[in-house]
């Protein structure tokens, strides 16, 4: 094998990586056009499921690892609009930069579980908390997120996310361990919307991109309704709460953009949501679910 | 090539994809993260050569597919860092010939992967974002290499020099 590679000939080793250039690509190709064609019912989703058993697990541990350091530089980074304040910040208190860093995480963290619960008492929805522990990156150009939850807390294809905020997305793909939540800031992310002023209904699409930039398009049923400035949108839901169940909210509206070519008008959606500082998030699942986690519930109880 | 050098090299490749997509997501620059896969394929095909880079770059892409949260049309980052992997290992005379050669190398590549990355979602249908976020998304993702390449190209390179097959590494010297 070797002098294979090594070659006698100049070219001989060129060539052999050029086969082997061709091949890979080629076996590419075939992926790509399996996956693509095959839609829900792909070839590879046993070895996306079975690749996902492990490498869940090694993700949840290395979140835990690392989330010490997570936690002070997510503080820094998190919020675009916090970054201009930390010099100010730091020169105002040192004290104040130390008790940050770590006990105020803790209580934020509190004050998310504390919303959830408040979001299933007041939306009637059994909720099963769970952390966020790996982002996909954007230039995957798809928004999607891994959390901690699976199949063994009950945990299923096409079950809402939110978190104290509103609504965060749905799950698109479960392991035992760990579950892929498709961001509904997506760009193949649709989530029927209503309006809260006026229950008109319409469909909201990502844009693809999270931070301050964020938004949803939202495209309206019917054309006439104009919407106004800092209106709530909220879910409609379908059937049996898959994937979306009702009344989540969604954003308020940012503004409005009409479009002559296709005569209709989209409402820029501002979604409640900070899609780069995702961590405590909620899944519904139906009632009466039970699994390794506790189900939070309307009455507040087990 | 022993079992234990395999090994190694498949560990590395799995703690680049965790990497991106666990430990940096706090640092994401609206969302965008450095792409340590494509640095290991494009270190390892420095290292040794065209064909070696082609196979890292499917077996790292792959992985990249596949494991959560990935949610595109399997194969495409596949396609994209075997081709970076092939085109990074036939100029490694030149990155080999200095550290700035190799960072230079790897922020080429990382613009060729992901424009390759998000052309190939525009012809599946897949994911794919209007041109000027996206020129954005693949810009910031080429600074964030850079930005990282000075800092582990070279412990890299020492790695993959490392886990070299022995009797291919005394004949070639």
């Amino acid at each position: 094998m070797a002098r294979r590679r090594l070659g006698t000939r100049p070219g001989s080793g060129d060539d052999r990586a050029r086969r082997t250039l061709g091949l890979l690509v080629l076996a590419c190709l075939t992926l790509i056009t399996l996956d693509a064609r095959a839609g829900s019912s792909s070839p590879l989703n046993p070895a996306r499921s079975a690749i996902g058993s492990v490498m869940g697990p090694v993700e949840d541990a290395t979140a835990t690892a690392t989330r010490p350091f997570h936690d002070l530089s997510g503080f820094v980074h998190s919020n675009k609009s916090l970054r201009g304040n930390i010099a100010t910040l730091t020169a105002e208190n040192s004290r104040l930069r130390g008790e940050v860093a770590t006990e105020p995480i803790d209580r934020q963290r509190l004050a998310e579980l504390e919303g959830l619960t408040k979001t299933a008492s007041d939306t009637g929805y059994s909720i099963v908390a769970a952390r966020v522990i790996a982002m996909g990156p954007e230039q995957s150009f798809s928004r999607t997120v891994t959390i901690d939850a699976g199949t063994s807390s009950g945990v299923r294809k096409d079950m809402t996310v939110l978190n104290n905020d509103g609504l965060v997305g749905r799950v698109v793909e479960a392991t035992r361990s760990t579950a892929t939540v498709l961001l509904i800031v997506d760009t193949s992310s649709v989530v029927g919307g209503r309006l809260s002023t006026n229950l008109e209904i319409g469909f909201l699409r990502g844009r693809g991109t999270v931070g301050d930039s964020g938004r949803l398009d939202l495209d309206l049923v019917d054309n006439s309704v104009i919407p106004s400035k800092n209106d709530v949108v909220v879910t409609w839901g379908s059937k049996d709460g898959v994937p979306y169940v009702a009344g989540i909210p969604i954003g308020t509206v940012d503004s409005v953009v009409s479009s002559p070519r296709n005569s209709s008008r989209i409402a820029v959606i501002k979604p409640y949501a900070d899609f780069t500082a995702l961590d405590v998030v909620g899944v519904v699942v139906p009632k009466g679910t039970h699994g390794d986690r506790k189900v939070i519930t309307a009455g507040g109880g087990q | 090539m022993t079992p234990a050098r395999n090994a190694a090299m498949v560990a590395l490749v799995c703690a680049a994809v965790v990497g991106q997509a666990v430990v940096f997501r706090f640092l994401a620059i609206d969302g965008v993260v450095p792409d340590l896969a494509l640095i290991v394929v494009v270190a390892g095909a420095i290292a040794r050569g065209p064909e070696f880079g082609a196979l890292l770059g499917f077996g790292a892409g792959l992985l990249a597919d596949l494991a959560p949260p990935a949610d595109h049309v399997a194969g495409r980052w596949a396609l994209a860092l075997v081709l970076v992997g092939y085109l990074a290992g036939r100029v490694r005379q030149d990155a080999r010939s200095s550290p700035l050669m190799a960072v230079v190398v790897v922020g080429a590549a990382s613009f060729i992967a992901t424009s390759v990355f998000a052309l190939s979602g525009g012809l599946v249908g897949d994911g794919s974002l209007p041109v000027g976020p996206m020129l954005r998304v693949i810009v910031i993702s080429m600074l964030w290499d850079l930005l990282l390449a000075p800092l582990v190209v070279p412990a890299l390179l020492r790695f993959f020099d490392d886990v070299r097959p022995a009797r291919r590494f005394a004949r070639s010297r």
